[in-house]
């Protein structure tokens, strides 16, 4: 019995390790349309997709919608760009920038708490 | 060609649209655009307009839109001037109208884009100015047979806002409330020693086991409704958070409440399973934690509302309506409907609408709000007016320049919004932090666990239960996260009230570590306009004289230091007589009669051609000279009449804010291209030791880089001067300030804009700044340090030497006040004070 509660809990920290620390998810490849590359995201507990992939040299237009009312996600902040917006729930908010370079491009909520990124190739 | 043109949009098929643009260069330039455009399918007839910048264009409805033409004209290489304006559209229901109105919308002659949002009911439309308004779009959206009142500001009006938070807290509290009226029996079910207050007793005394285990499963069934109503957000808040494969901290609470719940139920239904004595239920834990974070989260977002009022107080400072000349009469309108180039009228004791340029009547207008100047400041034609200052006594007419998101104020609230959402470097290092807390919170949790269940003593699992609750609940990822963006709204809001703008965290932080400032000379310590500074009269004349003949001869004149000479006189009250004869000397100065007299104005050489004695003139030259100042004979009918002497001045306050950042222990370097002795001595006016003087403009950037190179690790460079001539040197300062000009706002070089032209303001932010890094130093270390002590405490590291163990209700007391304690630590900025000077706000 000891030991198998002990297994349990040692299971669960390799879990949370890996869950939280290892896992490397995939991003969504943002399409272009009209010469713009156009993506909705959603702001609820997270950012929704929260790795996007985008070209350089084209413009990217992000449109935020928050879908709760907690004061967490209020403010997404690019910070790397110098950019950031307020997010008023339910109302759809574009962010918009050309990427450069190839590279990564972190936004946030003004806590760090939920984060994404833009992968730019 | 125009007059055809005109004709022709009438005849129903075909169209015709005027794009202004914004740049029309060269002479090739527009034979491209109108080539360009005239290939495009549907395009029927171009014509460019080089000296009005305009292209008109006859084309065909229906083969191509005027978005596709503006867009093409764009492609081409020439941008289209453009506006854009929001409309709520009133009685809107269905999604199926969505398209009507946006069809309505795009029949309007000069729109170029309409979108109808049916989620917000609120139609986006771009257009251009001039050909559209906003009573053409209204007018189409009215022929739908909805109503739309006024166009939406952006950015989101305050009191929208001020709402969306007024809601959220009034959820909150009536959930706090719920959660408190079931703590309260569940906790007079948990306690049996405290004796006068045990629930059980009011049953029996002594007490059947039957009676307790039914108001343990009664208390269970309550408990419920508080987790799922109460502390529904953070399920919510866990749920998605864990889709993302990230944790905050409504995992933490979602977890530890629910794991005190689910244990206390199987401990209830099933106590066979678990060890003699460990079968204790604690759902008095699930409903007081539950209750005290949501009150936690209520007072937080009542005092983050507080902590954001500074730019709420700015917005509101806007106009609503203003009172345009319009067809003949004056005409009252919205502020959002006022055009550039439009006439407005003020009237006393009212707010100046927009931004504009003064063309009629004189005032003195109140520019404390903007600029943080507390007198008011004089107007005179051609002087530029600030929106949403306040004019005092005079009436006056003036053309407004500047409407919209292009105002001064506008500007203002963006620049101010975009600082509030950037980070300051420090808050880089916390992310790295709270980006792995949780999660290894969560871990230090199960070893918490396990540490017990296998060493503790007896009973090991209630015990190794309840300290895993309790350090999933006391662990705080809020405080941590949020200490510095906190104090950086507070801040930033405070810093702008007194008219400095300072662009984002990076430039508050570094502001609050300078070690040395320099300031540009002419135009910031100075006025950077000669004054007439001294008058000594030779024997035989006296002061008034010497000046009265002086600014007489010098009246015609256009040169700025007998421009200088002729204000000092008519400061001083003597009036310049017209003179009778003038002509100029180049190099020398000049020459008139003045009231039958000749008069002679200008230097030596002057005096010297003339064959005028000024040997006992000689030491007041020498001594007007090694001032700084520029020295200028003065003769009447061959005789010498004195000296008279032009300077740049000092401005008011130079001397004061100087001294001021010495105070502060930073070192003041003054930094000019003019020769070493006028540098020296204005130095020396105002306790300037270190004087970096015949400096070229494009070397003031290698000056500041080389300063910058001589500082130590932390240590910052800051450089104070005009937006335009210094922007190179500016850019190369660790913080440039920039001293404002009017409605000048957004002075891209400079990382702090300062509203007011005095030197005070780079003392204000510096003070500010340091305020706010040492208030988010505070929160910052407070959390880091509760986080630290308080983990350990909850799992129980006490507990071997004294016996200590941190109960899980006072672990969630402990979280709740912690966030809320850094939200009203950040709020304490709101009563700062700048000590170096005070303000008579």
């Amino acid at each position: 019995m000891t030991l198998l509660v002990n297994l349990i809990g040692l299971a669960l920290i390799a879990l949370i390790v890996w869950y939280f620390f290892l896992y490397r998810k995939e991003g969504v490849q943002v399409t272009e349309a009209g010469g713009v590359q156009e993506i909705n995201i959603t702001v609820k507990g997270g950012y929704d997709p929260d790795t996007v992939v985008v070209k350089r040299g084209k413009p990217v237009r992000l449109h935020f919608t928050r879908l709760e009312s907690a004061l967490c996600s209020e403010v997404v902040v690019f910070d790397k760009l110098g950019q950031s917006a307020r997010l008023p729930e339910g109302q759809s908010v574009a962010l918009e920038f050309t990427p450069a370079e190839a590279g990564e491009i972190p936004f946030q909520c003004q806590m760090g708490m939920l984060r994404g990124k833009v992968v730019v190739t | 060609m125009d007059a055809n043109l005109a004709r022709s949009s009438h005849e129903g098929t075909e169209g015709l649209l005027v794009l202004p643009l914004t740049h029309v260069e060269g002479s090739e330039g527009p034979r491209a655009l109108s080539e360009g455009l005239r290939r495009l399918p549907g395009v029927l007839e171009v014509h460019v307009n080089g000296a009005r910048k305009e292209v008109h264009l006859r084309y065909t409805r229906g083969a191509v839109t005027p978005s596709e033409l503006a867009k093409a004209a764009e492609r081409l290489g020439y941008p289209v001037g453009r506006a854009a304006l929001r409309a709520r559209i009133e009685g809107m229901h269905c999604a199926s109208c969505v398209g009507r109105i946006e069809e309505a919308l795009r029949a309007v002659p000069g729109v170029l884009e309409a979108s109808v949002n049916p989620a917000t009911k609120v139609a986006s439309v771009a257009y251009v100015p001039g050909t559209a308004d906003f009573a053409a779009i209204r007018a189409a959206v009215e022929s739908t047979g909805y109503q739309t009142a006024h166009p939406l500001e952006q950015p989101p009006a305050p009191d929208q806002e001020t709402a969306a938070h007024q809601r959220e807290y009034k959820t909150l509290m009536a959930k706090f409330w719920f959660a408190a009226a079931v703590s309260l029996p569940t906790l007079l079910v948990a306690y049996p020693n405290v004796p006068f207050l045990y629930a059980p007793y009011l049953f029996a005394n002594p007490v059947a086991e039957g009676v307790v285990w039914w108001l343990w499963a009664l208390s269970g069934v309550v408990t419920l409704p508080v987790m799922f109503y109460s502390g529904g957000q953070f399920f919510a808040g866990a749920w998605a958070a864990l889709r993302h494969r990230s944790a905050d901290m409504n995992t933490l609470i979602a977890l530890g409440t629910s794991a005190a719940w689910v244990y206390s139920t199987v401990a209830l239904i099933f106590p066979r399973l678990f060890p003699q004595g460990t079968a204790e239920p604690f759902y008095d834990v699930t409903a007081v934690v539950t209750a005290l974070v949501v009150l936690g989260q209520a007072l937080e977002v009542r005092a983050k509302g507080q902590a954001s009022q500074a730019i709420k107080k700015l917005i509101g400072l806007q106009a609503k309506t203003a009172r345009v000349l319009r067809q003949g009469g004056e005409l009252e309108i919205p502020v959002e409907e006022v055009e550039a180039g439009d006439t407005v009228v003020v009237r006393p004791g009212e707010k100046i609408p927009v931004d504009g340029v003064l063309i009629e009547g004189r005032s003195a207008v109140d520019e404390s709000m903007v600029t943080g100047e507390s007198l008011p400041v004089d107007k005179s034609p051609g002087d530029e007016v600030i929106g949403a200052t306040v004019n005092t006594t005079g009436a006056f007419k003036f053309r407004a320049t500047k409407v919209g998101k292009d105002t001064a104020l506008a500007q203002i609230v963006k620049m101010v919004q975009d600082a509030m959402g950037s980070k300051a470097p420090i808050a880089r290092m916390v992310d790295v932090v709270s980006s792995v807390f949780v999660p290894v919170v969560m871990i230090l949790s199960i070893l918490t666990f396990l540490a017990w269940f296998n060493f503790g003593p007896s009973p090991a699992l209630a015990f190794a239960v309840v300290t895993a609750v309790t350090v999933l609940i006391i662990a705080c990822p809020c405080a941590v996260g949020m200490a510095v963006p906190m104090s950086l709204v507070a801040g930033l809001g405070k810093a702008a009230e007194n008219g400095v703008l300072i662009r984002n965290g990076q430039a508050l932080q570094y502001a609050a570590q300078l070690k040395t400032v320099v300031l540009d000379k002419t135009g910031t310590i100075t006025k950077g306009k000669p004054e007439l500074t001294d008058a000594v009269p030779a024997p035989g004349f006296d002061e008034p004289t010497l000046v009265r003949l002086a600014a007489s001869a010098d009246r015609p004149s256009e040169h700025p230091l007998a421009q200088a000479i002729v204000k000092g006189a008519q400061a001083r009250g003597l009036e310049p007589a017209e003179p009778s004869a003038f002509s100029a000397v180049p190099g020398h100065g000049v020459e008139a009669t003045v009231a039958g007299r000749r008069v002679l104005v200008g230097n030596r050489k002057l005096m010297e051609r003339e064959g005028i004695e000024t040997y006992g003139l000689q030491g007041a030259v020498e001594r007007l000279q090694g001032e700084g100042k520029t020295a200028m004979y003065v003769a009447a009918d061959g005789q010498a009449a004195g000296v008279v002497a032009v300077a740049d001045t000092l401005k008011e306050d130079s001397l004061e804010a100087i001294r001021a950042l010495q105070k502060m222990g930073l070192e003041v370097v003054m930094l000019t291209g003019d020769n070493q002795r006028t540098a020296r001595s204005i130095a020396r006016q105002v306790g300037i030791e270190t004087v970096l003087a015949e400096v070229l403009p494009e070397d003031k950037a290698n000056q500041v880089h080389a300063l910058k190179a001589q500082m130590g690790k932390g240590q910052k460079v800051g450089m104070v001067g005009d937006g335009i001539n210094d922007a190179p040197a500016l850019v190369e300062a660790d913080v440039g300030f920039a001293i404002g000009t009017g409605t000048d706002v957004a002075i891209e070089a400079a990382a702090v804009t300062l509203m007011s032209g005095s030197l005070r303001g780079v003392a204000f932010a510096i003070e500010v700044s340091k305020a706010t890094m040492s208030n988010a130093r505070q929160s910052l270390f407070g959390a880091f340090v509760y986080n630290v002590l308080g983990i350990p405490v909850a799992a129980g590291v006490l507990f071997p030497f004294f016996g200590l163990l941190l109960s899980p209700i006072l672990a969630g007391a402990a979280m709740a006040i912690s966030s809320v304690t850094v939200v009203a630590n950040a709020n304490r900025l709101r009563f700062f004070k700048a000590r170096s000077f005070t303000r008579a706000s």
